[in-house]
């Protein structure tokens, strides 16, 4: 079988998902555009080079809607036989994509793909494509369906996470990712905003508070709390899957939950053969790819079962993981990752992560692989492993390998 | 004669009267079905009448339908019951339909006839269904007059285009108290609600001159363009509402009833779509809903028994003795409900306790009840001065006088009670029925201080009186037919169901909750985590965990349970739960109204969460049991209990066991009670259960004699105990 492998990993900043975010005038296409130019340019993607784009998107309606990878195709200067495929799994649609190009390109049905995604949050709303699960009596009972917020709270609550040690990990999370861009650590993957004149309208992640600590932490208001305990009472539905808890332990809050971004990514993946011939070096190797379903009410416990998966295909061990992405939708699915697998801190979202930086869902998948990768170089680690936790219980992941 | 008749007047208006002979409330049965199918059909065609009006021939509109319905229709397919019941419901719907459209074009809603109801009374169910199909609902201005669909409190839903009209007339937040708790309204609140449309004095004369108007018919979703109020569930508000909506059902319900379930999926499904598939779809889920064996057990029990026990089908033939005036022994909590309960129903109550100041507390019962009902609208100050002038509270035994009625409710104490059995006897006529309020004392043996045990007898009231809705009666050995019926009457005049059961240890209810109780208690001793087991029973529909039980009904009670129980048992007595109730007792955790017991408390007294003392004595073990495995220790635990009861004869019919065990102590209404439970699991895999948790657990458990010949003969408790009418009737 032919190996897949990364030549390149790219992505935009991060802007403030909300109507005075930067990048809140620019278009959902626009911005995929981007990231396309980009990644032709800096690899010399001339003439129908690649095999296609897979792009990952949660909100698949209005600009976002309409197959957006082939729309992102003709906007960019790409080779129009190049076509575009758009696909979600929820917040890992990112890596999915990933995946899915090295699976392709493991399995000869191609030599090169463009993998990535975006989400313009601020533009099309969380949610706002519906969904049955949720809103579907006969499903979303059955299913005994809470929001992800009272899902957070379950883990905390179900293994023993406070308050505190949720602050703790976004405190870290904020002091993390300031290191690393004053240390200019994402140098390699980030590329600014720019619009149709060439004028930057972005170069930095924007979401950050750097000022952040334990004690402005801890004034902040639980955020599911009302949802849970009041209206309209999701805490009794979470009871009902988890009988053998009292209550629900509301530990989180904005500032320990990941941020709501707009932000694209893009990630260049093909065979051995293909670089040869295009006269450019692979960085990693696509080891193991991994996806699982796990209960849909505690929902976010994917990243477990799914790294439990991974390793059993891959014939792996945790031990033999020298770096890990985690990504932070919440601070309690990273600290049930690090209990699980007893893995310190120190080897865990090293350059901080979605609690400091923002979560643009569709793009946040293939963001980490890239953070993961940049990061491997630096400290000179062999072996990475990136995984998210997914709405409706499921959990996606990737290891890779220095080349 | 025919249910309805049609009479057309000289205006060309056709009158459509519903007036089913031989019932005091109109129901809907399938030759009514036919009767109204060919007034409407005849009226369309009948080019003289320009407009309808349906209305009733009697002081009340509806009740609702016949449930007779559902087994013929069931029966109406061969051997596909739920094809006979998606036919008959969709023919049903047909005529519904055909009264909505009344001839108008399908394409340019062009023509047609105004069709009108008038309600002169209460509207039930389909009796509100009908209604919702015409163009306009004219009500009497009756304020006595119930105007809803009950149907969930029985375990269907409105399944006649009821969930599917309201929904589009109203939306579905405003429409979800009206279909989701049955909540009824008088003419005036239900025109606020926008159920109805007017409110009038002559119903029939405004309905006549409307359809001479040449109103607009069409209905509005019909109309190209019609938008559901509050937003379909896809539409950013609607989705709020659904969302939250389904979290709602799911947690209030606990999960365990179906019919809210699909109600609500055929509100969702129906809003995105146009109304006759909608109706379709509200069919479909209807049907589901009839061919869930819970619905079945709990329109049997709910609706049909319940009915028939307070009709009086187990009531001796004896003649009529209804109660004039009763005589009240005691004036604490139980003396006091009592008089408030007769009072109300219109009898005189003399209310008797040894000092005035304690008769007259007893009395101001009723009074802050009163109170409290004229602050909410519901009584004047006149009915309480009525109310309250029944109540003689007095110190003097010489006023029990020409009572036909003594219901004594003193201190539980054997020789107390005798002591008064004797004295009041010695006053009273001969003729006069002396009742006791005991819950845990044998009434043989408090008989033995009457003179005339034939007239001896138990009344078990529930507290708090005005609000339980069970009387468990008890015959002692010698208890007479009069003295039952005489009981019977009573609790039919102050609007309660009664069971009647014969003479042994706590008689039925409390011998079935107190094994709840006790295998909770025992659970955490186990070291079963004490949320689970709580959470456990509140999942398979029990109102409140065991714990919570305990500590409302307060733990020094269970104490003294335990000691009187455990002394009458000697050897036998098994104190496996004695240890928790002792040690909460000396710890003074006396339950709710010490503000402390296996719960939390705070100053107030709102429960806050259980108490961490009892994780700190009795570790929740690293492994814990499944859920069902908890749910079904406290379910057997009270079924068994029912089913010796049945075999020992303390039961002398399963109706009985099944209403009492729901009224009484809100075991699982969705099962239909203990029995129908029973039959929905079927006695082989019951027996079975029982073996498993017999070896696991102990001899508790063990198969009942007659429990095990059923499951070898293959039998239900219903085929072999049913009536044969209740059985199958739903």
């Amino acid at each position: 079988m032919t190996d897949a492998y990364i030549y390149d990993a790219i992505r935009t900043p991060r802007g403030k998902g909300r109507k005075d975010g930067s990048l809140h005038e620019v278009t959902s296409a626009r911005l995929s555009a981007g990231v396309l130019n980009a990644l032709k340019e800096r690899n010399n993607l001339e003439g129908h080079v690649v095999e296609d784009v897979i792009w990952g998107n949660v909100t698949q309606v209005k600009e976002q809607g309409g197959c957006l990878a082939r729309t992102a195709v003709l906007a960019s200067d790409l080779d129009e036989r190049i076509p575009g495929l758009a696909i979600n799994r929820f917040c890992a649609s990112g890596m999915e994509a990933v995946n899915l190009a090295a699976n392709q390109v493991k399995g000869g049905a191609g030599e090169a793909y463009i993998a990535g995604g975006v989400e313009m949050m601020g533009r099309v709303p969380m949610g706002s494509d519906g969904a049955a699960i949720a809103v579907d009596p006969s499903i979303a009972m059955e299913s005994y369906f809470v929001p992800q917020g009272i899902s957070a709270d379950i883990i905390a609550t179900e293994y023993g996470f406070s308050r505190d040690d949720a602050d703790q990990l976004a405190a870290a999370s904020q002091q993390r990712a300031k290191a690393a861009w004053d240390d200019n650590r994402f140098a390699k993957s980030i590329v600014p905003v720019k619009d149709q004149n060439g004028l930057e309208i972005l170069a930095h992640d924007e979401y950050m508070r750097p000022e952040t600590d334990m004690q402005s932490l801890g004034s902040l208001k639980a955020a599911f709390k009302d949802m849970g305990e009041v209206m309209p009472g999701f805490d009794k539905v979470a009871l009902m899957k988890y009988p053998h808890l009292e209550r629900i332990n509301h530990i989180h809050t904005a500032g320990n939950s990941s941020g709501i971004v707009d932000g694209a990514a893009g990630v260049l993946i093909a065979s051995k053969e293909w670089g040869e011939r295009m006269g450019i070096k692979p960085r990693a190797r696509i080891k193991a790819t991994a996806k699982i379903g796990t209960d849909p009410t505690i929902m976010l416990t994917g990243p477990v079962p799914v790294t439990e998966h991974i390793m059993k295909q891959s014939g792996m061990s945790v031990s033999d993981i020298d770096l890990f992405e985690v990504n932070e939708a919440f601070s309690s699915v990273v600290l049930r990752f690090m209990q699980a697998f007893d893995v310190d801190h120190s080897k865990v979202n090293v350059n901080g992560g979605s609690i400091a930086m923002g979560h643009p869902l569709g793009a946040t998948g293939a963001i980490i692989i890239g953070t993961l990768l940049d990061e491997m170089e630096r400290s000179d680690k062999e072996t990475g492993l990136a995984t998210l936790c997914i709405a409706s219980g499921m959990g996606a992941a990737t290891i890779i390998e220095r080349v | 004669m025919a249910d309805f008749t049609m009479k057309t007047d000289a205006d060309g208006v056709a009158i459509i009267t519903w007036d089913v002979q031989g019932k005091s409330m109109n129901v809907l049965s399938l030759e009514g079905w036919k009767d109204l199918d060919d007034c409407v059909t005849e009226a369309l065609a009948d080019d003289a009448v320009k407009g309808v009006v349906i209305t009733s021939g009697k002081d009340t509109f509806a009740g609702g339908m016949d449930l007779n319905i559902i087994a013929k229709m069931k029966a109406s397919a061969g051997d596909n019951p739920a094809q006979g019941l998606m036919d008959g419901l969709m023919e049903s719907h047909g005529i519904l339909r055909k009264i909505e459209r009344a001839g108008m074009d399908p394409k340019t809603n062009k023509g047609g006839k105004p069709i009108a109801a008038a309600l002169p009374g209460t509207a039930l169910g389909i009796g509100l269904e009908i209604p919702l199909a015409c163009h306009r609902i004219f009500a009497a201005d009756n304020p006595k007059a119930k105007i809803g669909l009950p149907e969930i409190m029985v375990g269907i839903f409105p399944g006649m285009g009821g969930t599917t009209r309201l929904v589009r007339k109203m939306g579905a937040m405003a429409a979800s108290p009206l279909l989701l708790e049955g909540k009824l309204n008088d003419p005036k609140k239900a025109k606020a609600a926008g159920v109805i449309d007017e409110v009038v004095d002559d119903p029939v004369a405004a309905a006549k001159e409307w359809v001479l108007s040449e109103p607009k018919i069409v209905k509005p979703w019909d109309e190209k363009g019609y938008k559901m109020p509050g937003g379909e569930p896809y539409h950013p508000a609607g989705f709020m509402t659904f969302v939250g909506a389904s979290a709602m059902v799911n947690s209030k319900t606990q999960g365990v009833y179906p019919a809210a379930k699909a109600l609500l999926s055929a509100v969702y499904e129906g809003a995105m779509v146009p109304f006759d598939t909608a109706i379709k779809i509200e069919a479909r889920w209807f049907t589901s809903v009839l061919m869930n064996p819970s619905s079945e057990a709990m329109i049997r029990s709910i609706f049909i028994n319940k009915e028939a026990l307070e009709k009086g089908a187990n009531r001796p033939d004896v003649a009529d003795q209804k109660v004039k005036k009763v005589g009240v022994l005691g004036a604490g909590m139980m003396g006091a409900g009592i008089s408030l309960v007769s009072a109300l129903a219109g009898i005189e109550v003399v209310l008797i306790d040894r000092d005035q100041e304690a008769a007259d507390k007893g009395k101001s019962y009723t009074t802050a009840y009163m109170d409290k009902g004229i602050a909410r609208k519901k009584a004047t100050e006149e009915k309480k001065e009525a109310v309250l002038g029944l109540i003689n509270a007095t110190t003097d035994l010489e006023a029990l006088k020409d009572c036909d009625l003594i219901v004594e409710a003193v201190f539980e104490d054997v020789g107390v009670k005798a002591e008064m059995t004797k004295k009041v006897e010695a006053i009273i006529g001969d003729d006069a029925i002396f009742a006791t309020n005991t819950s845990t004392l044998p009434i043989t043996e408090l008989a033995k201080a009457s003179v005339r045990p034939e007239q001896f007898i138990g009344i078990h009231f529930f507290s708090p009186v005005d609000k339980m809705l069970l009387v468990e009666i008890i015959k002692g050995k010698e208890t007479g037919d009069v003295a039952v019926a005489k009981a019977l009457d009573f609790v039919r005049q102050i609007r309660k169901t009664p069971i009647v059961v014969n003479d042994e240890r706590f008689f039925y209810a409390n011998r079935c909750i107190l094994p709840y109780i006790n295998e909770g208690v025992r659970m955490l001793k186990e070291g079963v985590e004490p949320a689970l087991i709580e959470n456990a029973a509140k999942l398979v529909g029990m109102p409140l965990g065991p714990l919570q039980l305990t500590d409302e009904t307060s733990i020094d009670l269970g104490v003294k349970i335990a000691k009187a129980t455990k002394a009458a048992m000697g050897d036998a007595y098994d104190d496996a739960a004695d240890e928790v109730i002792f040690w909460l007792a000396d710890e003074g955790r006396m339950g709710r109204k010490a503000n402390a017991g296996f719960y939390d408390y705070d100053e107030k007294g709102k429960r806050q969460g259980l108490w961490q003392g009892l994780r700190d004595k009795y570790a929740p073990k690293a492994d814990q049991p499944d859920v069902t495995e908890v749910q079904h220790r406290l379910l057997f635990a009270q079924v068994l209990e029912a089913v010796r009861a049945l075999e020992e004869d303390v039961l002398m019919d399963i109706r009985e066991g099944d209403v009492g065990a729901i009224l009484g102590w809100g075991f699982a209404p969705w099962s239909g009670g203990p029995f129908s439970w029973l039959d929905i699991l079927g006695a082989p895999y019951a027996a079975e259960r029982c073996d498993q948790l017999t070896e696991t657990y102990g001899e508790r458990f063990a198969t009942p004699a007659l429990l095990r010949e059923m499951a070898e003969a293959g039998q239900s408790f219903y085929g072999r105990f049913g009536t044969g009418v209740d059985s199958k009737a739903a």
